[in-house]
């Protein structure tokens, strides 16, 4: 029954795309379909990202209600993008190639991830609340500190600190679509042959070390695919906070299974399903501009209070 | 056969294990008993390598349980733990099977399968196979636990404090198990007790810990004797004799 | 440090930096300008004094609010800019300006109070529905129902044009400041004020509704007082300066900690701690970026998400 569920989702993501391709689409379609093509594809591969970085997470927490961008991930990447160009100097770092350029921040966010991630984590196993108001206050440090570093590289300039306030899915970023393109699929392709490992993490870590799982390194190895993940989604499309839960809690509502070789192709479906329909019906039916991240973050609060007030009876 | 070598365990500046060696009867049931805070639980985790000595190894059959591929390790040696992680929306089939991932590592054959059924039919699982673990009540989830570990198919079998919040019925399931994995199967069953009247059951050999070291080793009829185990508990016991094996009664 | 000398030296404090405001500036103003010099006593009492002056009320007020919403919520990790309060304020005000343009300031002024009111009474509902066992659940609440009403304020702001505006609302800043627009910050300071007079009955409120009862105390009555207060001082600070995160969640936790948690003792000290760290980061904002001005809002999200974290793990037995 989850492979049924799984095919009718992508029959319909599919329609999405068609849908989004050609709706309203008046005038040379050979250029319509090559403007929008390269659209659809940056919100695929966003909505990639997102749904697998955020599923991954919650594996190795082990916690429902967490997400990386929750815990400031997004942040930590705008912090890293502005602190580069602060120290490189804007226009060297801007002139160079836009796939080295995303490699390296890439890189960079991976081990700051990493650095300061994986001690949080360690010790979030004694106090997992803690630990997610330690994010959080986290995220929102390193987003005003990326403010006040733009603010210092050009005072006047306020539209570079609006632009990274929230997602424009209407406004991806093409430029480095190459690069992040072979990034999602390397960690797709990585992740895809863990998928059973993963769904013994998933248990906790003494019952995963029990059968013979090598916990810690696993932990690693995801949070090293997280922090790329997010470099991709955060990039193209600017911090999203709530997409990610939103879209994993619509997958387990609609597929409760626990074997990520299910759950992992259905959350990145749900994720393109949701983007791509979304930005048509805001774009092409609303005529609203850019607002689709902001009504997916309005709704994915209200799904993580909704978690937070669910969670008081178990 | 697991073989303590001179370890020692620190955490939080207290030393929970101190210099401690011995080893352990292979295919046999083995009670751990003590006070509380005598360091059992520790000592089962550090062999389960769930924690990293501060000093000294633990062997199982001349392989360091910590340097040795962990994957390997999960082959010879299964734990049940007493608190752990809350189990997610599970079926008690889909947990049990689990047990069998160090064999098959996520391709499951029809020989795994065999050995899932068998062992949720050891533990009389049979009928809630399809159930969710997190509808169930403590007992049976305490049963599909040991169901996983006798799916694990090991050598070692460490059961921490099994018996917690049993129910008398259930208790008579689990320790079933313990004897037939023991007595049927040839394993060696390191189990934590409170109740000295099970240890005196069920045990072949008993282990008595004190202050992170070794208070008294030997057969149960030994160590659950008087003497030991008033100096052991620092509380006067007597110990009657009933179905020629030792009974333990506060005095 | 004993609490007569924390007070004397957080007097000094403030006395010494707001000698500082004043004098600081993209045009330097002497001493001396001030007597002889009208175009430089026209900018001083026009522009510096009123800055120096709305920058105090405003920390002092802030922090005040922030002690009495922890008070409300019974958890030391909360404030108004962090659990909703001001954003319902922007939302309010948001809501005013496009059903009803051209309304004068004061009236504006009521609509955030009353959103205000409404958005803090709601986060106060939820927080009575989380178990008591973990008290970093409230924080996290509030922050996300925070996030929640902004992005309705981001969205309706954004389908009309009105993105400008609100971001003088969010992101707190003094720089536009002069005589004529920083007075309605006295009634802020005034709603504090009168926290003072109610000391005893807020403490006791913060034991519990039980203990509250007991005492014989009208537990609603204090509660309504006390959200009013911070309603009124949130609504008032964003409207006029916009919204500066993390004073009132900061400065009574290291109050606190420094002498207890008696609040007729607490709140004066926590009043003037409040205008000692806004002021300190007015003052690094103006200078970081020399002539340039970095608004106090970003200066004290870093400065106070820091903070905020180290008092988040330093002293864990303290969340309650």
């Amino acid at each position: 029954m989850p492979v049924r569920r799984l095919i009718v989702l992508a029959i319909l993501t599919v329609l999405a795309c068609v849908l989004f391709l050609t709706w309203g689409a008046r005038g040379d379609m050979g250029f319509v379909l090559q403007f929008r093509g390269g659209k659809l594809l940056s919100l695929l591969t966003v909505a990639a990202a997102i749904a697998l970085s955020t599923m991954l997470f919650q594996t190795v927490t082990g916690n429902r209600i967490l997400t990386p961008s929750i815990m400031g991930f997004d942040a930590l990447f705008l912090l890293i993008q502005t602190a580069l160009v602060w120290t490189l100097g804007g226009s060297r770092f801007a002139g160079l190639d836009p796939m080295w350029k995303f490699a390296a921040e890439s890189l960079v966010m991976m081990a700051a991830a990493l650095a300061l991630f994986g001690t949080l984590l360690g010790r979030g196993r004694t106090d997992l609340n803690r630990m997610i108001l330690t994010g959080v206050v986290l995220g929102i440090g390193l987003r005003s500190l990326t403010a006040l570093l733009q603010r210092l590289i050009d005072p006047n300039e306020f539209a570079v600190v609006q632009s990274a306030s929230f997602a424009r899915f209407n406004r991806l970023e093409q430029d480095g679509l190459l690069a992040a393109l072979c990034i999602v699929g390397l960690c797709a392709l990585a992740v895809w042959r863990m998928r059973e490992t993963l769904d013994v993490v998933e248990l906790g870590r003494e019952r995963s070390i029990g059968l013979g799982v090598d916990h810690d390194r696993i932990v690693i190895k995801i949070l090293l695919i997280v922090a790329a993940l997010v470099s991709v989604s955060t990039a193209l499309a600017g911090p999203a906070v709530f997409v990610g839960l939103l879209v994993v809690s619509l997958t387990r509502a609609i597929l409760p299974s626990h074997r990520h070789a299910i759950l992992l192709p259905c959350a990145t479906l749900i994720a393109a399903l949701l983007l791509v329909l979304g930005q048509t019906l805001f774009e092409r039916v609303l005529s609203m501009q850019s607002t689709l991240s902001v009504a997916i973050e309005f709704l994915g609060g209200l799904v993580f209070l909704f978690l937070i007030m669910r969670s008081r009876r178990s | 056969m697991i073989s303590v070598q001179n370890l020692s365990y620190v955490t939080a500046g207290k030393r929970i294990l101190d210099d401690l060696s011995l080893d352990i009867a292979p295919g046999q049931v083995t009670a751990l008993i003590g006070p509380n805070g005598a360091g059992k639980s520790t000592l089962l985790a550090l062999m389960a390598r769930l924690l990293r000595p501060d000093n000294g190894r633990i062997t199982l059959d001349g392989l360091d349980v910590h340097r040795t591929a962990t994957a390997d390790i999960a082959k010879r040696l299964a734990i049940l733990r007493q608190e752990q992680a809350p189990l997610g929306r599970l079926t008690v089939r889909d947990l049990v099977a689990f047990g069998r991932f160090p064999h098959h590592r996520g391709r499951p054959t029809a020989e795994d399968h065999l050995k899932i059924d068998t062992a949720l039919d050891q533990l009389a699982l049979s009928d809630l196979a399809g159930r969710f673990v997190d509808t169930l009540s403590g007992g049976q989830k305490q049963r599909v636990l040991i169901a996983m570990v006798l799916c694990q198919n090991t050598d070692v079998v460490l059961l921490d404090e099994p018996l917690n919040n049993l129910d008398p019925a259930q208790v008579r399931v689990v320790m079933d198990a313990v004897d037939h994995m023991a007595r049927d199967l040839g394993k060696t069953v390191i189990v934590v007790l409170h109740d000295l009247n099970h240890a005196a059951r069920h045990a072949t050999r008993v282990i008595a810990l004190k202050h992170g070291r070794l208070f008294a080793e030997g057969p149960a009829g030994s160590v659950l004797a008087e003497t030991p185990l008033s100096q052991l508990y620092e509380t006067a016991f007597d110990v009657l004799t009933h179905n020629a094996r030792p009974m333990v009664v506060a005095r | 440090m004993t609490p007569r000398a924390t007070f004397a030296s957080l007097c000094c404090l403030l006395a010494l930096l707001s000698v500082a405001s004043l004098l600081v500036g993209a045009q330097g103003i002497a001493p001396t300008d001030l007597l002889f010099d009208p175009q430089a006593r026209h900018l001083f009492l026009a522009g510096r004094l009123p800055r120096t002056l709305a920058v105090i009320l405003t920390g002092a007020s802030l922090a005040v609010a922030g002690l009495i919403m922890q008070i409300l919520a019974r958890n030391r990790f909360v404030e108004p800019a962090t659990a909703g309060t001001a954003q319902s304020a922007a939302l309010g005000i948001v809501v005013l300006t496009l059903a009803a343009p051209g309304l004068p300031m004061i009236a504006q002024m009521a609509g955030a109070t009353l959103a205000a009111l409404t958005g803090t009474a709601v986060f106060l509902v939820m927080v009575s529905r989380l178990p008591v066992q973990q008290p970093m659940l409230v924080p996290l609440t509030g922050l996300v129902y925070g996030g929640v009403i902004g992005a309705a304020v981001t969205f309706l702001a954004y389908e009309n044009d009105l993105l400008q505006f609100v971001d003088t609302w969010i992101n707190g800043e003094f720089s536009a400041i002069v005589r004529g627009r920083y007075e309605m910050l006295w009634i802020a300071g005034l709603a504090a004020a009168l926290a003072y007079l109610a000391a005893d009955q807020l403490t006791i409120v913060g034991l519990g509704r039980d203990a509250a009862v007991n005492l014989g105390l009208g537990y609603r009555q204090v509660m309504a007082l006390g959200l009013l207060a911070v309603s009124v001082v949130t609504a008032i600070t964003v409207v006029t300066v916009g919204m500066i995160p993390f004073v009132g969640l900061v400065v009574p936790n290291i109050v606190s900690r420094l002498q207890g948690d008696n609040l007729r003792q607490a709140l004066p000290r926590v009043a003037l701690a409040g205008a000692v760290l806004v002021l300190g980061c007015d003052l690094l904002g103006r200078l970081l970026r020399y002539p340039h001005e970095i608004p106090v809002g970003t200066v004290l999200g870093v400065i106070g998400a820091g903070v905020f974290l180290w008092l988040l793990n330093v002293r864990p037995r303290h969340a309650g």
